[in-house]
């Protein structure tokens, strides 16, 4: 397979790059929301971003592709081996279409084996494969509402759970959900919403050079894939590093009670529904800092991530004009001064 | 400001056959044409003229629209299987278009999941890589080429003003798409092409990446060794004018534009001047204007919502899709009621238990299923609702509580978007009832056309009703349950054309709320009036409409009312 279009030759989209690039630093932000209009490159920098991140080692066999380094997030077969083989495997980006069938998504009887061998087993379906890497909802705004719901329930357990057609199987199914869509179109249920992590507005650019970049790089990484992604190669591997020395350090990066103390002020100011909010503007911060080298989260940081983990999370008045971000930014400027 | 000299207007004669010989010569990468035309001379001259062009080794796989999501991405073979007893697997449409084209007949009516389908086929190329040429035969506003099939495909074009040339003898030479990838592109041409880009309005980085490879393709079809002007006018012409979205500024303004844009992009761009590309930008500008599609203009001045209006289109075609009964699954059933059976999932359910059942009935050959395994399929029952409201926003009495029917408004919105039921929303004032939201899901919309809602004039309360009248038809065609919701005082005093005489116009909208009660719309009234009881009561009569006074009715109680309403809508039908 050719190489994919290297992550840090996407033009512009700055603050889309960044959002991906945090979730990826802490899985638990859980997720991201870009809306906005179509072509600006969400797909490509998701897949980019999954061939960016280094490769991560699974359990072979395992349709699941458990982790052999955390058993308590292992599926019930890989559990019970004593010595797995263990393989490596790029991140998993899973795209889940718009109308896909409840079958696909869960995983359903597989047919196949069925009629050959008269054998009632399970064929995993795309919840499966996006265990431990991402799922990529595309127009995620006109996705079936029993889609929606059964996406809800998965992304907030970290677990499928299959009962029908006789069977009765459950499977790690944890994954960093990107969705994607354009709001005029229809909008997200709440509950929906609530689930993303950090959400951004993906803008097409409005300057010409910006433009230009775009179709220029596009059209010379199709001239030659591999080349291309050659000359991006410093580049990616800078991100890369970056990106693996942050993972290690968040974990470890000190949040002090002041910060939190107003980052919770932020929270309540601005009616966030439910503590999530909080969390993941906490998550965020800290996933910045670590991603930026700092040991310590600043202010700046709760500043700067205050619009992507909050704006989502706003109550909505249907006759208020003024935007999200306007909102947060009257706030931050209230509170933070 | 000088007028178009050099690129003198192409007729759309010549179009045709030069996108029939670009999309020949590179499929997956022009993502391929609409032809928007019913059936006739023109599709079929550009077809065969496609198939001629064509290599003899790219295939043009024919789809059509109710093609079912298995034989687009291939799979089980049950027919196959179930005959050779071992599991046959087929080839999908999309695995067979490789290197090729896929033919999608009636393209605006396939449903939005096969759509998006066959949209990250072409976009990830992994199996696959085609293009796409889709037969548009949509002629009314409500009915599309799904917008994820359009975005992807770089031209749009009607084939029968081009059925002359496109009998031609032209020949593609081979390897073009390989040529004309070596092609470079002069900076001053690619800035040109950007810059008519943001001046069409035209959202998509797409479209811009698809003009510089129609570009490329078009100067390697003219054996030049780098791209110019002349094929980045081309381009430009045949990509970006279905797009527009704006007029571009006229005149002046434009050029002033233009040359603030060069000043910002000036720090990586250095071996051309600012006036150069500016006047380049221009021509390519004014050549696009004259392939803007006709009407452009006027429907773009039509409306301040415009450009929401555009991008709601997709929307719509998709949610039409989705009302006609999209499969909710399966579920145990008779085949014999009427309902439809579902031969896949009732092969599933008796596939498990064959080895048992032979046992039991040795003789008995190919698949034994039993009444139990039957399943059928089953369409979604909840139909979606439209609240409708017609907001009276005359100067009469109803001005001053125009604020509190907002308010209750505003509650009922909230629910119908945790409900996704759809609004629109009717305004009246003057002479005239205007749609100002055509039935949408989006808050964001429906929060703006409201704040927008100006007050004043007479009460045209028969216009109102009968713009409701057929904006509900709609709705009903759509698959969806309309609801009424009028917001007024009843006080009507402006006739069907538009004269007052109270008189007159309280008969006429007696009679047309009649003709939306026997249409079998439901309708709410709420009376906006001061002192109700009088002429929205009336109406209501009329209308067989539930009455709610709003001086007693607070803003809650409306929103539980219409809530109420609008599920038993739901329900009935």
């Amino acid at each position: 397979m050719s190489s994919r279009f290297p992550f840090s030759a996407i033009a512009g989209q700055d603050e889309m790059k960044r959002a991906l690039l945090l979730t990826a630093v802490d899985p638990m932000i859980g997720g991201l929301l870009a809306f906005g209009d179509r072509g600006t490159g969400k797909s490509t920098a998701v897949r980019a971003l999954a061939a960016l991140l280094p490769a991560m080692k699974a359990i072979d066999g395992c349709p699941y592709h458990c982790d052999p380094a955390t058993p308590q997030a292992q599926c019930d077969a890989c559990r019970e081996k004593t010595k797995p083989k263990t393989k490596s495997m790029p991140i998993p980006v899973v795209d889940l279409p718009l109308g896909a069938t409840e079958d696909r998504v869960v995983g359903a009887l597989d047919l196949e084996r069925a009629l050959a061998s008269g054998e009632k087993a399970f064929e995993p379906g795309l919840l499966a494969s996006a265990n431990r890497g991402y799922l990529y909802v595309d127009e995620v705004n006109l996705l079936e509402d029993h889609i929606v719901d059964l996406l809800l329930d998965v992304a907030a357990s970290g677990e499928n759970v299959v009962e029908r057609e006789g069977l009765s199987i459950r499977h790690p199914a944890r994954f960093v959900l990107v969705g994607s869509g354009n709001p005029e179109e229809g909008e997200l249920r709440p509950q929906l919403l609530d689930r993303f992590g950090l959400s951004v507005d993906v803008r097409t650019p409005t300057d010409v050079a910006t433009w230009v970049e775009i179709a220029r790089r596009r059209l010379a990484y199709e001239a030659d894939p591999d080349a291309y992604a050659a000359q991006w190669e410093s580049h990616e591997s800078e991100l890369q590093r970056k990106l693996v020395a942050a993972r290690k350090k968040v974990e470890s990066v000190t949040l002090s009670d002041e910060i939190m103390e107003r980052a919770a002020a932020l929270c309540l100011a601005l009616q966030t529904d439910g503590l999530r909010g909080q969390l993941t503007l906490m998550r965020a911060a800290r996933a910045l800092a670590a991603f930026e080298g700092r040991k310590q989260v600043t202010l700046e940081d709760v500043k700067r991530m205050a619009g992507p983990a909050l704006r989502h999370r706003l109550r909505r008045n249907p006759l208020d004009e003024t935007g999200s971000q306007t909102r947060i930014d009257r706030a931050l400027a209230e509170l933070f001064g | 400001m000088t007028m178009p000299t050099d690129a003198a207007p192409r007729d759309a004669s010549g179009d045709a056959l030069l996108i029939c010989r670009l999309l020949a010569a590179d499929p997956h990468g022009l993502g391929g044409v609409a032809l928007a035309s019913g059936s006739g001379p023109g599709r079929d001259a550009f077809l065969s003229c496609y198939k001629k062009l064509a290599s003899a080794s790219a295939p043009l796989i024919t789809v059509p629209a109710h093609v079912s999501p298995d034989r687009l991405e291939g799979g089980l073979d049950i027919a196959a299987t179930l005959a050779q007893g071992k599991p046959i697997s087929s080839r999908g449409l999309i695995a067979s278009a490789d290197q090729g084209a896929m033919l999608l007949l009636s393209a605006e009516r396939m449903s939005l999941d096969k759509a998006a389908r066959i949209a990250s086929a072409m976009d990830h190329a992994q199996t696959s890589r085609f293009g796409v040429i889709a037969c548009d035969e949509s002629r009314e506003d409500d009915e599309a080429l799904p917008k994820i099939l359009s975005e992807r495909m770089a031209f749009r074009i009607n084939p029968d003003a081009g059925i002359k040339a496109l009998h031609s003898d032209a020949v593609i030479p081979v390897d073009l798409a390989r040529k004309a990838q070596e092609l470079s592109i002069l900076k001053a041409v690619e800035q040109a092409l950007a810059e008519t880009v943001l001046m069409l309005g035209i959202a998509s980085p797409r479209a811009l990446i698809f003009a510089f490879r129609v570009a490329r393709l078009h100067a390697a079809l003219t054996k030049q060794t780098t791209v110019t002007e002349a094929d980045a006018t081309i381009a430009a012409q045949l990509v970006f004018a279905h797009r527009a979205t704006q007029m571009p500024i006229e005149e002046q303004s434009s050029e002033e534009e233009a040359k603030s844009q060069n000043q910002d992009s000036d720090s990586n761009t250095s071996n051309y001047t600012e006036a150069q590309s500016g006047a380049l930008a221009d021509r390519v500008l004014d050549a696009v204007r004259t392939h803007l599609p006709e009407g452009l203009l006027a429907k773009l001045d039509a409306s301040a919502f415009s450009r929401q209006g555009r991008s709601g289109q997709g929307a719509k075609a998709a949610k039409a899709g989705k009302t006609r009964g999209r499969p909710l699954g399966a579920r145990r059933g008779d085949p014999r009621s009427g309902a439809r059976l579902d031969l896949v999932e009732t092969l599933r359910v008796a596939a498990p238990w064959q080895r048992l059942r032979r046992q039991t009935q040795p003789k008995r050959t190919g698949v034994i299923v039993h009444k139990d395994d039957f399943r059928v399929r089953r369409f979604k029952e909840h139909r979606e609702t439209t609240a409708i409201f017609v907001v009276d926003a005359s100067g009469s009495s109803a001005i001053k509580r125009l604020a509190e029917a907002k308010g209750a408004v505003e509650l009922i919105l909230a629910d119908c978007y945790v409900r996704r039921d759809r609004v629109a929303v009717i305004a009246f004032r003057s002479k005239s009832a205007e749609i100002l939201l055509h039935p949408t899901r989006s808050l964001q919309r429906a929060k703006r056309s409201l704040a927008e809602l100006p007050g004043g004039g007479g009460t045209p309360l028969t216009a109102a009703i009968e713009t409701t009248l057929a904006l509900a038809d709609q709705v009903k065609r759509t698959g969806g349950v309309p609801l009424a919701v009028f917001l007024t005082d009843g006080r009507a005093n402006i006739t069907r054309d538009g004269t007052p005489d109270k008189a007159k116009a309280l008969s006429e909208t007696e009679s047309a709320a009649k003709a939306l009660r026997a249409s079998g719309i439901k309708s709410l009234v709420i009376d906006l009036s001061d002192r109700p009881e009088g002429a929205a009561k009336t109406l209501a009569a009329a209308l067989d409409a539930l009455y709610l006074p709003l001086p007693h009715a607070e803003a809650n109680a409306i929103s539980n009312h219409v809530g109420a309403a609008m599920k038993s809508a739901g329900r009935s039908s």
